[in-house]
């Protein structure tokens, strides 16, 4: 299983993009673990942050294929560098009066709020990374969950610098320290195909 | 009637308005023609419909906008595709209706979309209230050719028209070029609003120009060609694209590097010369695989490297120490093979910073080599008496009107038999869907490759499978009197698709054979195209001759050899070595 690699672009605020984006990923291929979209500091400017699981290679594919969307304003592969990727958990609790206390001792070691009470369940709202909200949800699961919703990851890089530069689009793809020929793929085997 | 009216305006820099009065208010299908002649358009490739009716309502006020009159939307896609790719620096446009005129583009666009031809298709579309409500003849037109187009746009407000014209054009014809659809509500053809068309060159922070090559990268190439001892150069159609033929001449020359190509890049290095290698890949020249493999210094210039040029991937140059890859397009960097060295960047460009940095070297060794693998691998075929050969047509067909002609061919062993007997010396006077291959691509592109070269012979070659797939267009051949002449090499059989059956499907043949083939020289004539048909080997010159004579359209059907195959060819799941040969 190839770790999940987590691509912050920067796209047109228009009609259509979120397709465009969708429909590259699918054609070429690629898995998305979670896709969110919102506004930035600038309403002519989408955020996605989208996270796949795919192997540098592949991510590099990717990144170059949505780079090359006209609506797409820049792509950045964060992952590996300093980033805080959070997601958003909303998640509604089977909470009987007998146990409350116990599932509320658990939601504040995460920091989680309780933001919808009923007689016998409430909604917790806890954010923080992918791996955080697993832990999360695998301790919420004695207790009962009724139902669960998540965001999926939204990302920033760390620091002062507010944009990643533009992809390098001539820095990409090279071997120049390997020897030999290096293929992509499993060598596929299409002669013979019309 | 063909025209040669002169382009009208320069793409780059558009005219400005001739009066200085205030702007005109104009109806969207004016301001959609007015745009059109500011972006240099001549010609236009389409088909009517309820959608698009207020274009055609204003079309008669623009007499410089040619309008050529189809008879399926996917002859207009294929023709406006011919107009722009025979034509370097133009775009082709086709329009078409709503629904169904719409979808018909669709293969038009990806045969476009797949060769980076620059076109752009303005479709009509139902009123803006009535998208998303499945009113008649609606189709999701962004949804149906997203995949197949390098960008699209639905109008929605009629100011928008002459900015959304102007930026759809910048971005078809820029960087890698692209088919590029504009879906145009009929309501907002009939609205009315000021003109004004930008006069400002397109600026889009999401579509930037391509780098400029970065000189420290072609500074290497130059040291790795300086140490190459086997150096092979492999060059595709963004060499075409870019017209980098002359560099890669002189780079060639002054390295004594020797040159192979794609499919597409057919016609961009010429044939005689003496570091000439042939085409690459699948059905490519023995000695152009040999080449490959044996190289220690591989550079590809504007090409994708793809299946068809590879073959299995692992067999694909096993000795190559350095491989350079230069392409505008970075996601084709890496994709398939990934280079030591890779340059972003327009091919020509690219090509002309390198060449001061390149030492001129000595011939050496291996061209020797070379020439040697051209005597044991030629690319030939075995005559059969009394049954006319594919190759005796097409050699024919070759020694008339050279360096004068563009041959358009289509898809199938049609394609590869014309591809590899091709000799013409002046680059870009070979054409055909090598990416996509769409099967009845030819005989429609080869309207538009008349009109935007009227004074050119043009030769359309297709098999007759490929012709019967839109063979409509015979009838808008004839109502404009588009002077191409069609050679059919007719076989009664889908050629390739029979081949592979025989060769690597068990030998079972399974839906080829086509029994039912019309009489072509008829059904031309029915037409009222001069149509003319022959088996026999010895009426193939006087029969070119007379069609060449002919002032008009001309169906020339040639009855050849059933079972003629292509070859060489790299059986199935072989490698670039394993190539079979003829006899």
């Amino acid at each position: 299983m190839n770790p999940s690699r987590v691509l912050s672009i920067l796209v047109e605020n228009r009609p259509g993009v979120l397709n465009r984006v969708a429909s590259m990923i699918r054609r070429r291929g690629f898995n998305i673990d979670s896709l969110s979209v919102g506004p930035t500091e600038d309403e002519s400017v989408s955020r996605m942050t989208i996270t796949v699981h795919v192997g540098r290679q592949q991510a590099e594919q990717a990144t170059k294929q949505l780079a090359k969307l006209i609506d797409v304003i820049s792509i950045d592969d964060i992952t590996g560098l300093r980033n805080v990727a959070h997601e958003l958990l909303l998640i509604r609790m089977n909470a009987p009066l007998g146990q409350r206390t116990e599932l509320l001792q658990v939601v504040n070691v995460f920091l989680g709020r309780i933001v919808d009470i009923a007689s016998s369940s409430m909604i917790i709202e806890v954010t923080g990374t992918t791996e955080k909200i697993d832990n999360f949800v695998e301790l919420m699961r004695p207790f009962g969950i009724k139902e669960v919703a998540r965001s999926g990851a939204v990302a920033l890089v760390r620091g002062d610098q507010a944009r990643l530069s533009l992809l390098d689009l001539n820095g990409d793809a090279e071997a120049a320290d390997r020897p030999g020929l290096v293929r992509v793929g499993g060598g596929a085997d299409h002669t013979g195909d019309i | 009637m063909i025209g040669s009216q002169p382009r009208t305006a320069a793409p780059a820099q558009p005219r400005k308005t001739p009066e200085t009065s205030p702007p005109r208010r104009l109806t969207g299908a004016q301001i959609c023609l007015e745009s059109l002649i500011r972006e240099g358009v001549d010609t236009i490739f389409g088909y009517p419909g309820g959608a698009n009716l207020w274009i055609y309502r204003r079309l008669p006020e623009y007499p410089q906008l040619r309008h050529v009159l189809v008879r399926h939307e996917q002859g207009a896609a294929h023709a406006a595709d011919g107009y722009a790719r025979s034509k370097r620096g133009s775009v082709g446009v086709c329009f078409a209706t709503s629904g169904p005129g719409a979808l018909n583009l669709v293969t038009g666009l990806g045969t476009a979309y797949a060769d980076s031809v620059p076109v752009v298709a303005i479709t009509g579309q139902v009123a803006v209230a009535a998208i998303g409500t499945d009113s008649f003849q609606e189709s999701d037109v962004i949804g149906s050719t997203m995949s197949v187009v390098k960008h699209s746009y639905l109008v929605t407000r009629v100011e928008d028209i002459a900015p959304t014209i102007k930026e759809a054009f910048h971005v078809a014809r820029s960087g890698r070029p692209g088919p590029v659809v504009i879906d145009f509500p009929k309501d907002l053809q009939a609205a009315v609003s000021e003109f004004n068309y930008p006069e400002e060159p397109v600026r889009m922070r999401s579509f930037p120009s391509p780098p400029a090559p970065d000189p420290a990268k072609l500074a290497r190439i130059a040291e790795l060609i300086k140490h190459a001892k086997r150096p092979v150069m492999l060059i595709g159609r963004g060499v075409l694209i870019s017209r980098a033929e002359e560099e890669v001449m002189e780079l060639a020359h002054r390295a004594h590097i020797p040159v192979g190509w794609t499919l597409l890049g057919t016609g961009a290095f010429p044939l005689q010369d003496p570091l000439a290698l042939q085409m690459v890949g699948f059905m490519g020249a023995g000695y152009t695989n040999k080449a490959v493999c044996d190289a220690d210094v591989l550079m590809m210039v504007g090409m994708r490297c793809d299946d068809r040029v590879t073959t299995r991937l692992d067999s694909f140059a096993p000795r190559v120490e350095h491989l350079v890859h230069i392409d505008i397009d970075p996601a084709e960097i890496g994709k398939s093979v990934v280079p030591h060295v890779s340059v972003v960047a327009d091919a020509r460009t690219a090509l002309r910073q390198l060449l001061p940095m390149v030492e001129p070297k000595r011939e050496h060794e291996w061209l020797t080599q070379i020439d040697q693998w051209k005597e044991e691998h030629p690319v030939r075929y075995v005559a059969k008496k009394g049954i006319l050969q594919p190759q005796e047509v097409l050699e024919e067909m070759y020694a008339r009107c050279q360096d004068e002609a563009i041959v358009i061919a289509d898809v199938g062993n049609n394609q590869i038999w014309s591809a590899l007997w091709f000799n013409y010396a002046k680059p870009g006077l070979f054409l055909n869907s090598g990416g996509m291959g769409t099967m009845g691509y030819a005989f429609p592109a080869s309207m538009g490759v008349k009109l935007a070269n009227p004074d050119r012979t043009v030769f359309c070659v297709t098999g007759d499978g490929g012709f019967l797939m839109n063979m409509q267009e015979m009838a808008t051949m004839v109502e404009n009197q588009i002077d191409v002449k069609v050679l059919i090499l007719n076989n009664s059989s889908l050629g390739m698709v029979r081949q592979f059956q025989d060769d690597f499907y068990d030998g079972v043949q399974s839906a080829v054979q086509l029994t039912c083939t019309p009489d072509f020289a008829k059904l031309g004539e029915a037409f009222g195209m001069k149509a003319m048909r022959t088996s026999r080997r010895e009426d193939v010159g006087p029969m070119l001759d007379e069609a060449l004579a002919h002032r008009g359209p001309v169906l020339m059907a040639f009855d050849i050899d059933p079972v003629a195959n292509v070859y060489p060819i790299v059986p199935l799941g072989k490698g670039m070595l394993d190539f079979v040969e003829a006899g």
